[in-house]
């Protein structure tokens, strides 16, 4: 999964296919910490939006 | 009782109607939740598994449930990518189911494996040759992704979106959405993909094997584009239930018949797919290993020709030529029936290739070894049903899952025979009255 | 760079009574566990199983014939043996150097997947743990590991004696093995003489001998005695079979009914 392990081999094969699921784990986790952010900043600041059920 | 978390200007029935309803269901789970200890406690010799069935129903189950669950990635691709807005209305329960689906694929996995302290070896030591790693690294990305469109939904019950951080946080969520979509689509694509070439890789084989483009079999492609065409019609299907059962309209039906149209013409195109690659397989691949069509359907008791056509012209081309033909998705009679064809063709096609791919006899002086679920396996198989059931019964009640429920079902008006028939899901009496 | 070898086995169909004692000495030498009760072949461990053959024809042409089936070893054209390609663990592997299939225990996960894969059924799931008779673990080989419940085994190709003996030819500061310092359990046990094992790459060794496979092609022969279980498939076991009956060559392939499947054979 990661370079350390020791089976892990700099190929084509691994390369694309762990490219990809890291590429979507950063995509993801950047995601996640930059809505956290913004809803921390949202609530610190008191930004006014409507209720769900309102 | 619990008012306070039952969404505003929406009907629910009474706690202590919907706490005895559900009981004989969290009953039927508790069994599988037993007899999945049993199998963890004591080892898969709990099963019918042998050494000729190395898969047998919970990798059906597996590959069922992840099928079904398509709709999620598919409704999402279209609603986010593609701009499909009236899907805004279904993409909630899509999500939902799909949450469903894949938590309950993600423990099964964690079941039928013999080592199970041993799963994290997969991601750990992974090779990234087998269709199995990809299948394990994406379902796993993409429960997280599923769960991450899932928990907007969970901010806006009554009481937690009262808390400005949680509130904040959905609102932020939804921003962005359009990113989660994305990337659930991508690993979705994949995951369903190699399913698939978990049987078409097997040139050992050859009732599995498929040719196909660079490492991929044709089973590859078939499997995505099968879980997009079946996922919405599942999601459909539950939606009609949940309909029945709470008397309600739930979902309007511009947005029923949109999703039915793309569903019928992804069947369609699937189908089209299909029988070329049954034709080619059963004309070039099978014979090029010494095997005619007829050798993987003769000489055992369940295994006939029957069900290459029941799979392919009862569960394919009806169900098909049903939804792409408006008169016929708009029949409320032939709309059930397509959706409800449809799904049990993705479950045979999921049993054919998991199963028979196993009961095929491939030394020649072998014969076909049959194979019938021991009651653990069935009780475990049954928990996706049951936990399905009580995650739906519970995010309907306390979560608003279908935005066009209030508009549909405006409060002080009753559905036609309401009063008489109580359910699981429905309101007796006004809520506003309750509280 | 040494030249890689390619281990593998010929064994003369005419030659096997159908004893058993290539499955005796494998079970006792590999630390094979076994039930009480064995005769459901479906959940018990064999890692080399004789199968009797019938050509299913009355008296007087009635014939049998008795194939041990050890684990192919198989190295495809691609280069990828059915089972190893698929593990999703990496706790099965194709040794370049020697030819043979290993599987790891400690890593196997137990998905059945390289099962699944493998068209000969050699490989096998320990759905139990081992239970030795009281005692009996004393005479348990303490140099292969016994297996846990949940994971996979197969055959090895008795790789711990492979690795003695070259353990013994470093001492000796030798780099290759000669043919008799490294046998498996299976060929040594078989009192008819049917097993021979080596090097198929040598052409001192007997195996090479016998059966002259083309490394260019897959390791394919053409010798008319000889055959492999399942060749069409692709395959490319490194377990050769000899056999002067057509019957039983034609037994371990499959044929459409217009290449004439006449003399086709079935296991009882």
């Amino acid at each position: 999964m990661i370079p350390s392990i020791f089976e892990w081999i700099w190929d084509m094969s691994h390369i694309v296919f762990m490219g990809g699921l890291w590429l979507s784990l950063v995509t993801i986790g950047t995601g996640l910490i930059y809505c956290i952010i913004r809803a921390v900043l949202d609530t610190i600041n008191k930004t006014a939006e409507p209720h769900f059920n309102e | 009782m619990d008012n306070a978390l039952i969404p505003k200007e929406v009907k629910r029935c009474p706690f202590s109607q919907f706490i005895i309803l559900l009981g004989p269901v969290v009953g039927v789970l508790l069994l599988g939740v037993f007899a999945m200890s049993l199998v963890w406690l004591k080892g898969l010799n709990q099963t019918n598994m042998n050494d000729a069935y190395g898969f047998a129903a919970w990798i059906w189950a597996d590959l069922t449930v992840i099928a079904l669950g398509g709709g999620a990635f598919f409704t999402g691709f279209l609603r986010y990518i593609i701009g499909k807005d009236e899907l805004k209305n279904i993409i909630n329960y899509a999500v939902l189911i799909g949450v469903i689906c894949y938590s309950s694929a993600l423990l099964i996995l964690g079941i039928d494996i013999g080592q199970p302290l041993r799963g994290w070896f997969i991601f750990w030591h992974a090779n990234v040759h087998s269709m199995l790693t990809e299948v394990a690294f994406c379902l796993t990305v993409y429960l997280g992704v599923l769960i991450i469109e899932f928990v907007p939904l969970i901010m806006e019950n009554r009481q937690i979106d009262r808390v400005p951080f949680f509130h904040h946080l959905g609102h932020r969520m939804h921003e962005i959405m359009a990113v989660f979509a994305a990337t659930g689509a991508y690993l979705s694509f994949f995951h369903q993909g190699s399913l698939g070439g978990v049987a078409g890789v097997l040139f050992g084989r050859p009732f599995a094997f498929r040719e196909g483009v660079f490492i991929w079999p044709w089973t590859f492609f078939l499997f995505t584009w099968s879980a997009a065409a079946v996922g919405p019609c599942f999601t459909m299907l539950i939606t009609r239930i949940t309909e029945k059962i709470t008397q309600k309209k739930l979902v309007k039906e511009n947005v029923i018949q949109l999703l039915a149209k793309i569903s019928g013409w992804m069947l369609t195109t699937y189908i089209i797919a299909k029988i070329i690659d049954t034709w080619y397989w059963a004309a070039v691949t099978a014979p090029s290993k010494g095997f005619t069509l007829m050798d993987f359907y003769s000489n055992n008791p369940l295994y006939g020709i029957w069900i290459l056509v029941v799979e392919i012209v009862i569960f394919g081309v009806v169900p098909a030529a049903i939804l792409i033909i408006e008169k016929g998705r708009r029949h409320p009679i032939l709309f059930i029936t397509a959706v409800v064809l449809a799904v049990l063709g993705v479950c045979l096609n999921r049993w054919v290739m998991v199963l028979q791919v196993m009961a095929v006899p491939v030394l020649p002086f072998e014969g076909w070894p049959m194979y019938f679920p021991s009651w653990q396996e069935i009780a475990t198989t049954m928990i996706p049903v049951t936990y399905g059931i009580v995650f739906i019964s519970l995010a309907y009640r306390y979560l608003p899952i279908f935005p066009q429920e209030q508009e549909l079902n405006p409060m002080g008006q009753m559905g036609p025979g309401e009063q008489e028939k109580p359910s699981i899901l429905s309101d007796r009496k006004l809520r506003s009255a309750e509280t | 760079m040494r030249d890689e070898k390619k281990y593998g086995m010929v064994i003369d169909l005419d030659k096997c009574t159908g004893c058993g004692a290539c499955m005796v000495a494998c079970m006792a030498e590999n630390n094979v566990p076994f039930k009480e009760d064995e005769s459901n072949k479906l959940d018990s461990i064999t890692w080399m199983r004789v199968y009797k053959l019938t050509n299913e024809k009355p008296f007087p042409e009635a014939d049998i014939c008795y194939i041990p089936r050890p684990c192919m070893h198989c190295e495809a054209d691609h280069g990828h043996s059915p089972c190893v390609s698929v593990c999703p663990a990496t706790a099965t592997d194709y040794s370049l150097r020697t030819g043979i299939v290993s599987q790891i225990y400690s890593r196997c996960i137990g998905c059945r997947y390289c099962m699944v894969a493998c068209p000969y059924h050699a490989r096998y799931f320990n759905w139990w743990d081992p239970v030795w008779p009281s005692d009996m673990e004393k005479y348990l080989s303490p140099n292969v590991s016994p297996r846990m419940r949940g994971v996979v085994e197969k055959c090895s190709f008795c790789f711990h004696r492979y690795q003695l003996a070259m353990d013994k030819a470093f001492l000796e500061k030798r780099r290759e093995l000669k043919e008799n310092e490294y046998q498996t359990a299976c060929a040594q046990a078989c009192p008819a003489d049917a097993i021979t094992f080596g090097d198929l790459n040598n052409p001192e060794h007997a195996v090479q001998q016998l059966v002259r496979p083309d490394r260019k092609n897959g390791g394919r022969t053409k010798h008319p005695r000889a055959f492999r279980l399942l060749e069409r498939l692709g395959t490319n076991p490194k377990i050769y079979y000899l056999s002067s009956r057509e019957w039983v060559r034609r037994a371990g392939d499959n044929y459409l009914k217009k290449e004439n499947k006449t003399l086709s054979g079935r296991s009882t």
